[in-house]
């Protein structure tokens, strides 16, 4: 019985004739996390859209729980325990915020993450449950975000730019949320402009560029300098 | 006397307008799909409606009973098999699918109905009306097609706001790949709403058969009569539609009462001047 919940082998992804993603190799046990860095177009959103079955890979492999995601389509994708936070947010509009958080249940997979865990750790969207979601502040939303990610009682939480566009007082309170939230036996792969904040919540890191893996290791096993010139290609 | 009458009678075949917009408004707001056949559907369904009396006895409003549920699967396998292969970014692929669809319907009930004008015979309640005034008469045909109306649009509302179902269609409207990764299959997402959507337009179609004759090539004036409704009321709102539907009616009404010739133009005028003044609509749906 193994505990990898992700296993990735030589993935290689193409839009038409760019190439986004060159031969990236990488696993992942359960109760880990992983941050996954690197400057924008490194490849980093197109990995988790080809995790979730959003953009097909040209070569290479994908296993959940050693099921191979090759020809699943997203919904399959998140039945087998796969779950993300995107980039944006992009909280449904025309939905409350209960209404985000039920949707995110919608495949029912047993578990811990119910309406009244969601609330509990996010104490302001029960008293925001009717209003629409996209009417609440930035980390408000974050948070509607995270939940409906964790309503579906994922094996594998994909976490896009949770920072991203976020008062520093608000990453803060979302980032002395995530041990709460992680500590489940999750595996998590974090996606994060600000690097150091990244590298001190996370088990492993990944730098990519332009596609590729340019290092990857334990997240104090490297000097700054060492991971700002993994970072631009210096 | 007279001009409350006609207002009163454009207000009641706003109600099928109302039907025949209800699931164009629909399947816009789910999929972003300009369904050109819908009309034509429309008119099948009456046809059908025809067929199972022709074949069963029985009454038009019963013929319902079967010709809903199998609009509905009509619609479902119409979408899995083949709308949802050319949905995408671009929007002249299911335009044009739609078109073709249009005409194979058309020709496909010239072929089997000919084209003799056809009408479904719903017995005296036809005829029969309800006097509320001196020279005002609301015929009991006309009043419960309205009333059909409003009871659908309520109850769509209600699917829309109040079930597992009506989350999933706005969500995908919303976001479809956001949607596709909370578990919800697009395709089959599509498949309910254009399932529903053809359930109501079998209710416009047998509503329509008795009201009027009809015939295979009427279909594109009911899908005109459609997006007029839809596009007065705003787009992506069900009320709306409705009273879409009831001001196309009622400006027909007072093109028709001062002079015949003007029923239809009066029609397409109010819907111009609302677009010129309004051009989402009078009651968009707020995002």
């Amino acid at each position: 019985m193994t505990d990898t919940v992700l296993d990735i082998r030589d993935l290689s992804v193409f839009y038409g004739n760019a190439q986004a993603i060159d031969g990236i190799s990488l696993s992942l046990a359960r109760g880990e996390m992983l941050s996954l860095i690197g400057a924008n177009g490194a490849g980093k959103s197109t990995l988790f859209k080809a995790i979730c079955g959003m953009v097909a890979p040209r070569t290479g492999a994908i296993t959940v729980k050693g099921r191979p995601l090759a020809g699943l389509r997203p919904a399959a994708i998140t039945e087998l325990g796969v779950a993300m936070v995107p980039e944006g947010r992009r909280l449904f509009r025309s939905l409350s915020v209960e209404e985000n958080l039920v949707l995110g249940g919608y495949v029912k997979r047993p578990g811990p993450w119910t309406l009244d865990r969601v609330y509990s750790i996010f104490p302001i969207l029960r008293e925001r449950r009717h209003q629409p979601a996209t009417a609440l502040s930035g980390g408000q939303q974050q948070m509607v975000a995270i939940g409906r990610a964790l309503m579906s009682n994922p094996d594998l939480l994909l976490l896009d730019e949770l920072s991203l566009g976020l008062a520093p007082v608000v990453i803060k309170d979302i980032y002395a949320l995530l041990p709460q939230i992680l500590g489940e036996g999750l595996a998590t792969i974090l996606v994060e402009q600000d690097v150091t904040r990244a590298l001190s919540v996370s088990d492993h890191f990944v730098c990519m560029l332009e596609g590729h893996v340019s290092l990857q290791g334990r997240s104090d096993a490297f000097t700054h300098q060492q991971i700002s010139a993994a970072y631009f290609g210096t | 006397m007279d001009w409350i009458n006609v207002i009163i009678q454009g207000v009641l075949i706003g109600g099928l307008y109302a039907l025949f917009a209800a699931g164009l408004s629909l399947i816009f707001g789910v999929m972003r799909l300009v369904n050109i056949s819908h009309g034509d559907f429309i008119v099948g369904a009456a046809y059908v409606a025809f067929a199972v009396i022709q074949m069963t006895g029985l009454h038009p409003l019963v013929s319902l009973v079967i010709v809903v549920p199998l609009f509905a699967l009509l619609g479902y396998a119409l979408q899995l098999g083949l709308l949802n292969r050319v949905l995408g970014g671009d929007i002249l692929p299911p335009l044009i699918v739609t078109f073709g669809l249009s005409i194979i319907v058309q020709n496909g009930l010239l072929t089997l109905f000919t084209a003799d004008s056809r009408r479904l015979d719903a017995g005296a309640i036809e005829v029969e009306s309800l006097n509320l005034m001196p020279g005002v008469d609301i015929g009991y045909m006309p009043l419960m097609t309205f009333v059909s109306a409003v009871a659908i649009i309520a109850g769509l509302q209600f699917l829309f706001y109040r079930t597992t179902m009506g989350r999933a269609f706005r969500a995908t409207s919303d976001d479809g790949e956001i949607a596709q990764i909370m578990g919800l299959d697009n395709r089959k997402v599509f498949g309910w709403a254009m399932g529903l959507a053809m359930a109501v337009v079998a209710v416009a179609g047998v509503f329509l058969a008795i009201r009027a004759n009809f015939d295979p090539f009427m279909g594109p004036s009911r899908l005109i009569f459609g997006f007029e409704a839809v596009i007065i009321g705003g787009l992506g709102n069900l009320w709306g539609t409705l009273a879409g539907g009831i001001i196309l009616g009622v400006a027909q009404g007072i093109g028709a009462h001062i002079d015949p010739g003007w029923q239809l133009l009066a029609g397409h005028i109010a819907f111009l001047a609302i677009l010129a003044v309004r051009p989402r609509g009078l009651f968009p749906r707020v995002d």
